[in-house]
């Protein structure tokens, strides 16, 4: 009888938490006057405290984005860092509003957690990184070769399913943290280092020479990082999703942080539309209709964002690659704003 | 008889005054019969010696090279602690330095970092107030020490309104501040929680037995890592939505009941040790239970166990770590972020945060350690008699 209770107790609590989800977010987050955005506990260029202790990154600034549209204040973000564990029970108990962690968008993860995934803020994907003294110029070429990762990560079943696809002899020299991994390759008991693409650039700024090191342009793995909501709310993912298309949209008409006044008064219909000078788009999701221009005014459009955290203008330099503008080689597409 | 002494003192051959005393051989005096006598007394003890020279020798002075002599102490980003001509620098102290302020306040608003340090001068006082056996007023000390300070932390840090002070939220705390608070809470809470348990366990009430024994054995039969996952992943989905108990709440709840369960046993452990007749004996002056307990068998109870104590006390200061793994930013998770902002990418960027982290946590735990030792000496006087 005991267990009987109790089951009816776990089952009812569950049944709770994802009645919540219906509940409408929007509404809740007004109210709360604080938007609560699942963050990365720390990861270059993507979320990362600076030394005054404010959050900085491509997803940190998602978040600031979704706050600028709804309270045109992007300072009003809740960060809750959320280890890779907790990361999706923190979205399904209604802990955070929405999760921006540089988490991938998988199948499994999109069906079968009671989330919705949303577009993808940063494709990023598993690459390789040589020495330029080895004169390597292509993954094709890495037949032989040793190589540093880390430990039980997707990571080195990835490399395996590469090389083995590719018929190519290697030997995986693993380490328990990505510290150690670094080093390894530094002190040269390695020729490869392999891990996601978005960290191969940071990593390699810890290198004793880091300008002795290439990363290759093949990536192996496709690993979309995007926003996740609670699924059933539609509004809510609505907001979420056109965030970051407004934000793609503005890059792609041009409409920056610094220009963004003066756009207001642009007779081109689509930004027009994306400002909210012409039609009600706003209203339709529940913001006001100048949602877009917020975003752009106090985060600025995607390119700036990129450039800011992970591209030219950081040290990282991550080139935009599949990163790039639909219309610039890239996966970066947003539907019009019509 | 007087003449025979006489007689015999003035032999020749008799000694008249007693010889003066020698010194002791130089093989059995100084530095070098210390050496002897400690350091290569013994064949397999003059092996141990040499070893350990041999290590000495090998890892002190790169130790100290890689700390200070070949160290970076000064610079705004990795340019500084890059290597240079392919030689990798030494300890990257500017990137403690610049960061330190992270590592001490986390998040906490700039404008705000006061209130925090007042908490510091606060708690120093406290603490100074209950360790220092000849300070003024302990009872008074005692009192702030448990009921005052942590009031006025609690307000101070979280913010009050009626008092001016607006309102921080706990995902803004972090660093050595979180650490401090975790621990503190930990070590204040542990303490009479756990004689509690202890006395709970050796309770002739079944009732208050059997539910003293299953809370400590439950707590103690899962690691503290389960205890804080339970408390931060399980926790949030069997409470209703609108109720969200604060994350750091969670977790010293969490380690308050952890370390209680462990210090119950510490505790009991020295309750057995007390022979059978000093019970009896305070039962036999009349005393009732508390009396007994609170006048004759916690006091040298808890004098037996101070090592024991002061054990879990150290233990659960460094446990506090673990809080990096449900996304809480205590000191050490402070470091681990910022040695990975692109800022300070060097090749000894990581080593550096970690050797300071190393610093910090000795001379805490260090400092438990050394009071702990005086006040055994102190305590043991009696048995000395």
């Amino acid at each position: 009888m005991k267990k009987v209770l109790m089951s009816v107790a776990v089952g009812a609590a569950f049944v709770m938490a994802a009645g919540s989800a219906s509940a409408q977010t929007l509404n809740q987050v007004k109210s709360r006057g604080v938007l609560q955005c699942g963050s990365n506990t720390g990861l270059a260029g993507f979320g990362q405290p600076d030394a005054q202790g404010n959050w900085t990154g491509l997803d940190v600034d998602y978040c600031r984005a979704i706050a600028a549209a709804i309270f045109n204040d992007a300072t009003k973000v809740k960060f809750v860092p959320l280890s890779a564990k907790d990361r999706f029970t923190a979205l399904q108990s209604g802990e955070v509003d929405v999760l921006v962690r540089n988490t991938t968008w998988t199948m499994s993860r999109d069906t079968q957690l009671g989330l919705e995934f949303g577009p993808v803020n940063y494709y990023d994907g598993q690459g390789f990184m040589v020495r330029k003294k080895l004169k390597i110029a292509s993954a094709m070429e890495l037949s032989g070769a040793s190589v540093c990762t880390q430990q039980g990560t997707t990571t080195e079943l990835n490399l395996a399913d590469f090389f083995r696809a590719n018929k190519l002899k290697y030997e995986v020299v693993a380490f328990a943290s990505s510290d150690e991994t670094i080093k390894a390759y530094d002190a040269g008991r390695c020729d490869v280092f392999t891990t996601d693409a978005s960290g191969l650039y940071a990593e390699r700024l810890k290198l004793t020479a880091p300008d002795d090191h290439i990363v290759l342009p093949e990536i192996i793995s496709k690993e979309p990082l995007g926003a996740a909501w609670r699924h059933g709310d539609n509004q809510w993912g609505d907001i979420v999703k056109w965030t970051h298309y407004a934000m793609v949209t503005a890059e792609e008409l041009g409409v920056t942080k610094a220009n963004v006044d003066e756009m207001l008064k642009s007779t081109n219909p689509d930004v027009k539309r994306l400002l909210g000078t012409e039609g009600k788009f706003g209203e339709a999701i529940g913001l006001t209709n100048d949602w877009a221009y917020r975003i752009i005014k106090h985060v600025g459009n995607y390119g700036e964002s990129f450039d800011r955290n992970v591209g030219a203008g950081s040290r990282l330099k991550i080139a935009r690659g599949v990163n790039a503008l639909w219309s610039k080689g890239g996966l970066q597409y947003a539907p019009p704003i019509r | 008889m007087n003449t025979q002494v006489v007689s015999a003192s003035s032999k020749a051959y008799v000694r008249q005054e007693p010889a003066a005393v020698l010194p002791p051989p130089g093989s059995l005096i100084g530095p070098l019969a210390w050496i002897r006598d400690n350091l290569f007394s013994s064949p397999s003890n003059i092996l141990l010696t040499v070893v350990a020279a041999a290590v000495a020798y090998i890892s002190i002075p790169s130790f100290l090279n890689f700390l200070i002599f070949d160290a970076v102490w000064t610079g705004a980003d990795r340019e500084a602690c890059i290597a240079k001509n392919g030689v990798v620098p030494g300890a990257c102290w500017a990137f403690v330095r610049e960061r330190v302020n992270f590592f001490i306040y986390g998040f906490y608003p700039v404008d705000q970092r006061w209130r925090v340090d007042l908490f510091f001068v606060l708690g120093a006082i406290g603490v100074a107030w209950m360790l220092w056996l000849k300070a003024p007023r302990r009872d008074i000390g005692m009192i702030y020490f448990l009921v005052v300070l942590p009031l006025v932390s609690y307000y101070l840090l979280g913010g009050a309104a009626w008092l001016g002070l607006p309102a921080v939220d706990t995902a803004r705390w972090g660093g050595l501040m979180v650490t401090l608070v975790v621990a503190g809470v930990g070590i204040v809470a542990s303490l009479p929680l756990g004689i509690l348990l202890a006395l709970g366990r050796r309770s002739k009430l079944p009732v208050i037995k059997f539910f003293s024994v299953m809370f400590i054995e439950f707590v103690r039969g899962v690691p503290l890592i389960t205890v804080l996952f339970m408390a931060n992943t399980m926790l949030p989905l069997f409470l209703p939505d609108n109720i969200t108990v604060d994350k750091l709440l969670r977790a010293l709840v969490g380690i308050g009941l952890f370390a209680s369960a462990y210090m119950a046993e510490v505790v009991r452990a020295g309750l057995q040790a007390l022979p059978k007749g000093q019970y009896e004996g305070a039962m036999a002056m009349g005393l009732g239970y508390w009396q007994m307990m609170r006048l004759i068998i916690l006091p040298q109870a808890l004098k037996v166990t101070i090592p024991n104590i002061v054990n879990t006390y150290i233990g659960l200061f460094k446990d506090t770590s673990l809080l990096l793994i449900v996304g809480i930013f205590d000191f050490l998770k402070a470091i681990e972020t910022a040695r990975i902002d692109p800022q300070w990418a060097a090749p000894t960027t990581s080593t550096t945060g970690y050797a300071f982290a190393a610093i910090v946590y000795f001379l805490f735990c260090y400092g438990m350690a050394s009071y702990a030792r005086a006040m055994e000496r102190r305590l043991s006087v009696a048995d000395k008699r």
